[in-house]
């Protein structure tokens, strides 16, 4: 039976590829699928287009693709990439500027249309409440304040791509594990009501949307986390696929990390709500039936995944401006630690109340206490502390608030409790962006979907 | 006897918007079903009344062992708008390894 191998590779804007190195030369794979959008990466990428309208895009796909090209090309490895971000034309003119520079000649792929930022009105002209998904508010409560709105779109139009011929296909907003299932649909002709085959399909994107973290990284764990081998070359995930949806994830042989019964299934939990019906713009996948059968080596056996019709709806995702963060961070070492960042905190907020900032909310953590494991922190050592530090963050709508918040701190040093050190700068306001899940008819989506390729460099 | 989740069990999480969610995986079978037994939306909702808010869902799912978990309302409104460190929920799987559970004395974890 003919089998094809996807490979991972980055898990996030400003991921890693150093290890997808290995997976094109000694992984046997046919495509990488690499993520570059978080959920609030989109974010990132409107702030950068509002300063150059040619931006806003993930810009290392540009580094990527220019060191790990070479070695896909000749091996007829191909790429499949969200680096697209809001521009996805914008991302393929970068990357065929820096093949022309090389010389490179390639066939590149874009997919478009998942945008719906400036469609809003239209949507909801057409009968779209686009209410709120999990408070169920109404748009009209954010629509001035919306930063970018972007629907998930599936795999169809990457398989299109790639039978074009699309050697790099760059999406924008894309369900992660598209990047995969796209090539797989593409390589074995699976029917797009073929619910079985595309749902172990998605099974596999959605095994290797994360890089590292089907192959032992991040092992969420105490103590065993350390018996994951060669961390510095951990390989990312490797699915070979068979035809009839059949996988096996792996990883390249010689790297670091593992793959087994542990680090698979942990990954196939990761970012699910209800584990019996994880939807997808392409199969609504049922988790509960899968097996996952670990044959040693690194190999680890997946089948039998649930697939049920595809919904009537796509996902958006928009993001809209909800206020300012002001951060202060100061350090203090023993004696006392503690009770001295504590001490501050009182001092703080009777500056907050002097001045009569318009706060509308603080949060306290202390760094190396609780910053990270909050009520949780076990309060055994707390007044034994070497060293804390204080972290003071707020909420408010003033960017002149947030801008000088951090500005309330220095004077500590001369001022307040003894032994201050670790002052890091003052922290800049940062914008706060809400996130707005939603629901839309998929025909209003994806009738405004293209897919052109043309051959770059 | 009294026992943290972290002698039995592995955990991940990660975030949606204003969920956290979490997989919890038992190390063997019969660590499942007290896992399954144990790990109530009641007793979650304890353990993380500091950060969540909304109501807590829970999924056993036996072919692998897991207890799946989301805790909604939990992030402060969001990754991007949270003022926490932890705004990601990365950590509320730690945090979740450290709560305890009735368990008998003869689970394999515990014998080694």
């Amino acid at each position: 039976m003919k089998t094809v191998r996807v490979g991972a590779g980055l898990g996030f804007y400003g991921d890693s590829w150093r290890s997808v190195r290995a997976s094109i030369e000694r992984g046997g794979v046919k495509y990488i699928g690499s993520d570059h959008l978080a959920e609030l990466t989109l974010a990132i990428l409107q702030k950068d287009r509002q300063k150059d309208p040619a931006a806003g895009y993930a810009r290392d796909a540009v580094p990527m693709l220019t060191e790990l090209w070479p070695l896909a090309a000749k091996r007829g490895v191909k790429f499949v990439l969200n680096a697209g971000g809001l521009n996805p034309e914008g991302a393929r003119e970068a990357i065929a500027k820096a093949f022309h520079a090389k010389g490179w000649k390639a066939k590149i792929g874009v997919v478009t249309g998942d945008s719906v930022t400036g469609r809003i009105d239209e949507l909801r002209a057409a009968g779209q409440a686009l209410a709120h998904l999990d408070t169920g508010a109404a748009i009209s409560s954010v629509q001035d304040r919306l930063l970018f709105a972007n629907a998930y779109l599936g795999a169809q139009p990457i398989a299109e791509a790639l039978a074009q011929g699309a050697q790099i296909v760059v999406t924008g907003r894309v369900a992660d594990a598209a990047l995969f299932l796209g090539p797989l649909a593409h390589e074995f002709g699976w029917r797009w009501d073929d619910w079985e085959r595309l749902a172990q399909g998605l099974t596999v994107g959605h095994l290797l949307e994360c890089s590292g973290q089907a192959s032992g990284g991040n092992f969420g764990s105490a103590q065993e986390w350390e018996k994951i081998p060669d961390f510095l070359n951990l390989g990312y995930g490797i699915a070979e696929v068979s035809e009839d949806g059949t996988a096996v994830i792996t990883k390249a042989p010689g790297t670091g990390g593992r793959v087994s019964f542990d680090t698979v299934r942990q990954q196939l939990l990761y970012e699910v709500h209800d584990p019996h019906a994880y939807y997808s713009p392409d199969v609504v996948l049922d988790m509960s039936t899968l097996k996952l059968e670990d044959e040693g080596n690194d190999r680890v056996k997946v089948t039998n995944a649930g697939g049920a019709a595809r919904t009537d709806t796509l996902k958006i995702v928009a993001g809209y401006h909800d206020g300012w963060m002001g951060t202060g961070v100061i350090g203090y070492s023993w004696p006392d630690a503690y009770r001295k960042c504590e001490k501050s905190v009182d001092i703080i907020k009777g500056l907050i109340a002097e001045r009569g900032l318009a706060v509308e909310e603080t949060n306290v953590e202390y760094i190396g206490y609780n910053s990270l494991l909050g009520a949780n922190a076990d309060p055994t050592y707390r007044d034994q502390l070497n060293e804390c530090f204080l972290r003071m963050t707020i909420r408010t709508q003033d960017k002149r608030v947030a801008d000088g918040f951090g500005r309330l701190f220095p004077w500590l040093g001369l001022s307040g409790p003894p032994y201050l050190g670790g002052f890091h700068g003052i922290q800049r306001a940062k914008q706060l962006l809400g996130l707005w899940p939603t629901l839309v008819k998929r025909e209003l989506i994806e009738s405004g979907v293209q897919v052109s390729v043309e051959t770059a460099g | 006897m009294k026992v943290a989740l972290w002698k039995i069990a592995h955990a991940r999480s990660g975030d949606k918007a204003d969920r956290a969610d979490i997989g919890l995986f038992a190390w063997d079978a019969p660590t499942y079903e007290v896992l399954k037994r144990e790990v109530t939306k009641e007793k979650l909702a304890e353990h993380f009344r500091a950060i969540c808010s909304g109501p807590v869902e829970v999924w056993p799912l036996e072919n692998i062992l897991a207890i799946k978990i989301v805790l909604n309302s939990a992030l402060q409104g969001g990754a991007a708008r949270s003022l926490r460190t932890d705004n990601l929920g990365k950590i509320v799987a730690a945090q979740l390894l450290r709560m305890e559970i009735e368990a008998p004395a003869d689970l394999p974890r515990l014998q080694e």
